[in-house]
């Protein structure tokens, strides 16, 4: 399991992805996962071996290391990488959900031929209702993780410069030490090239939050002028036993439905429909 | 054979798991698989060769790193990935074993198998009942028990879950007390915390799985013992399909629906 098997787990997310949304996986793993993978980590390959300081004392080049890098910049963007990708899993989870109980739907209904099925699954689900809000968690989630690791680069790093030279006086140095970095400016160069696609991937989801809610009170806006859903008559139906099968059906008739915009492709099943148990 | 052929065997099993165990899976793979592979493999890369004695007595530094490190980090969280992924291959096994069987009946020609073709029962996912359930209980339980004794195993090798800087040894061939100096500490420390971390979460979800299961077994059972007291006619199943179908249509899927508008 490595990047190539997280972006093969991702990129079935990508298909119920808004278009933000998709940019956003692009710039993830172009311009952060494969920079990481083909330049990065070997800017950052011989860290250690290269790291020298100005004494023979044995133990003292790997005690300054470690109290100038408790945890190096490779495996710092590694760990924010996967937790960021990581809440697109929460959509999938849910879609998937989603289409198993559409699944079970057709299977009572008796539409469970294998064309419907392959439909089911192919089709693209629309955000909203319960995976709208699945969504937006995601995105925030994504926004905390991301603001949480340049917090943390921040603090372990500050001012994301690497300098050149170091001076270090933790024991069994006999003194103060210098201590000098390998590849200093090309770290420096690479730092901040992180943290500028990190920032465009921060923008990119404030953005994407920013249409998901728009869209959400648009629709909601157009649903309040348009009240056409035809409740019936409400003392007649509400004391018999049809009434939950009609607050049903108007629940449903309330949302959109990608069911529903299958069968408006598929007029030979909506007929079925109409002439099964449940209208 | 790698962890790439064990996603792949693991990924089939997949298909007949609860939900829980579905979301386990993906925890294992991304969170502490992948971090293995991506991550912690580099930090421990340089562990003996950057184990650095302040000595020149040759072999010190040898038998001083093997007397702090019996087995390293990445080799016991290794094999405590194989151990508890392992457990799964039962319920694959049992899978496969039942659509041996049905494939048998169906080629036999038998009147009770209700599948039109080879491929659908192949395809088909079997409902986590009776013998199933006990192979699936059982693979949790194992799945449970290794996650612990490898926990209990760290903690007792490596004394808690922190790498200190700086040991002292004084094996034999050392002349006397000599300081030996860890490579990456911290690094080591946080990965370790880390793993840890996704390690319990994994205990948590395991034991939410087999209370869940539980849970279902004895639902189904009182279910069983409620409907053996009445009469179960043909109008009774119907009302039940629609109190399903209604069920299924107002459980918060607002996306599945058929055109029932009057």
């Amino acid at each position: 399991m490595n990047w190539a098997g997280l972006y093969t787990v991702l990129s079935g997310v990508n298909r119920h992805s808004t278009a933000i949304g998709r940019i956003w996986l692009s710039v993830i793993f172009i311009f952060r996962i494969m920079v990481l993978v083909v330049a990065a980590e070997s800017v950052w390959g011989d860290e250690k071996a290269a790291f020298t300081c100005n004494t023979q004392q044995p133990g003292c080049n790997s005690v300054c290391y470690d109290h100038f890098f408790p945890i190096s910049h490779i495996r710092l963007w590694a760990l924010q990488l996967i937790l960021v990708t990581t809440p697109a899993l929460l959509v999938a989870m849910h879609v998937a959900y989603q289409q198993h109980q559409e699944k079970k739907l057709l299977v009572l209904t008796g539409h469970a031929d294998p064309k419907h099925m392959e439909e089911v699954k192919k089709h693209k689900m629309r955000i909203s209702g319960s995976l709208w809000w699945t969504y937006v968690c995601s995105v925030v989630f994504r926004l905390l993780f991301e603001a949480v690791f340049m917090y943390i680069f921040y603090m372990l790093y500050p001012g994301y410069q690497m300098m050149r030279l170091v001076k270090c006086e933790a024991y069994p140095c006999p003194n103060t030490v210098d201590c000098f970095i390998s590849r200093p400016t090309e770290k420096t160069i690479f730092t901040v090239f992180m943290l500028v696609t990190s920032s465009i991937c921060i923008v990119l989801n404030m953005a994407e939050l920013v249409y998901l809610v728009v869209r959400a009170c648009a629709r909601r806006g157009q649903h309040n002028s348009n009240p056409s859903s035809g409740k019936g008559s409400f003392y007649g139906h509400k004391l018999s036993s049809e009434y939950k099968q009609n607050e049903i059906n108007q629940l449903l008739t309330e949302q959109d439905g990608s069911l529903k915009d299958m069968l408006r492709r598929n007029p030979g099943l909506q007929e079925k429909g109409d002439r099964c148990s449940a209208c | 054979m790698d962890w790439g052929a064990l996603h792949t065997i693991l990924g089939g099993v997949n298909k007949h798991s609860t939900s829980i165990g579905k979301i386990w899976l993906t925890v294992l793979f991304i969170f502490r698989i992948m971090i293995l592979v991506v991550a912690a493999e580099r930090v421990w890369g340089d562990e003996q060769h950057d184990f650095v004695c302040n000595t020149l007595q040759p072999g010190c530094k040898n038998v001083c790193y093997d007397h702090f490190f019996p087995i390293s980090h990445i080799r016991l969280w290794a094999l405590q990935l194989i151990f508890v992924s392992t457990p799964a291959l039962l319920v694959a096994m049992h899978v496969a074993y039942r659509r041996h069987e049905k494939k048998r009946q169906f080629r036999k020609g038998d009147q009770k198998c209700e599948y039109k073709d080879i491929e659908e029962i192949r395809r088909q996912r079997f409902r986590i009942e009776g013998s199933l359930w006990w192979t699936y209980t059982s693979s949790i339980f194992f799945r449970l028990v290794f996650e612990a004794v490898f926990m209990y195993a760290f903690y007792f090798m490596y004394d808690g879950f922190r790498m200190p800087r700086l040991m002292k040894c004084n094996a034999w061939p050392c002349p006397n007390t000599v300081d030996c100096f860890v490579s990456r500490p911290t690094e080591k420390t946080v990965f370790t915390i880390f793993m840890i971390a996704v390690s319990s979460i994994c205990i948590l979800l395991n034991v939410a799985e087999l209370c869940y299961l539980l849970t279902k077994f004895f639902l189904r059972k009182s279910k069983k013992a409620g409907n053996n007291k009445h009469h179960s006619n043909h109008e009774n199943k119907e009302e039940t399909k629609q109190n399903e179908m209604n069920e299924l249509i107002s459980d918060s899927c607002q996306n599945t629906v058929i055109g029932f508008t009057s």
